[in-house]
């Protein structure tokens, strides 16, 4: 399973904090962002948006970057700390 | 003294006072201590501001300030550099992040303290809701925070 979080803005609009997803299928973070596109008309816009940021294990990570089992990968919007 | 970076983040305020002496304390090879601290406004963007709510990414944000830190350590030369940010329910007044930073020589520590401010405004992962107006609102992300990075390529 690859343990997915959201953050925020987007947690909000989502209405999910964190979920899991079966790992089948999922080389990279655009295929769990698909994979999560698909949940529903609200889904598809939220994780549609281009200022979005990823993280995988923790780390900013792109679009390509590889899952696996196990893994740890967060949606967020922009950072506005400080 | 060895070199030093220490981040926390937490719920509950900070005693600037207390830091500047951790930062001092049996430090004589530093000349020079620089201190930022942000604070919340009760105005942003022509919105009043009576609460903020601060969250974060357990995990993540403390080694992305740990890890800004140690950017600026391999940049100039330092001796003490300390991050802390709170997170939960701040009200305007309230201090929100302190960056201190102590070097042998000031613009070293000027530098460095400008640097870690600018990084972590857009690279920590915190974001800030503001109530006001009976409303509350998300933070939008600012284009100046992006271009102060420019002055550090």
């Amino acid at each position: 399973m690859i343990r997915i979080l959201f953050f925020a803005s987007l947690r909000e609009e989502l209405g999910c904090e964190q979920l899991e997803l079966p790992v089948a299928g999922m080389g990279d973070i655009s295929q769990v962002r698909a994979a999560l596109q698909q949940r529903g008309e609200k889904w598809a816009v939220a994780l549609g948006r281009g200022n979005l940021q990823v993280a995988l294990n923790q780390a900013l990570a792109g679009d390509s970057s590889t899952v696996k089992a196990g893994d740890e990968v967060a949606f967020f919007p922009p950072v506005t700390g400080g | 003294m060895t070199v030093s970076v220490e981040v926390r983040v937490q719920e509950h305020e900070f005693d600037t006072g207390a830091e500047f002496g951790l930062l001092r304390a049996d430090n004589h090879s530093d000349g020079a201590t620089t201190i930022f601290v942000g604070s919340v406004r009760d105005f942003n963007s022509g919105d009043p501001v009576t609460a903020l709510a601060l969250e974060y990414y357990p995990g993540m944000t403390e080694k992305v300030l740990a890890d800004i830190g140690q950017r600026a350590l391999e940049r100039w030369s330092l001796g003490r550099v300390r991050i802390l940010h709170r997170v939960g329910q701040l009200v305007p007044g309230d201090d929100i992040v302190f960056v201190g930073v102590t070097a042998p020589h000031r613009q070293s520590a000027l530098d460095a303290c400008g640097y870690i401010i600018d990084l972590l405004k857009t690279e920590a992962p915190f974001w800030k809701k503001e109530s006001g107006s009976g409303r509350a609102r998300w933070v939008e992300s600012r284009a100046s925070d992006h271009e102060a990075l420019e002055k550090w390529r």
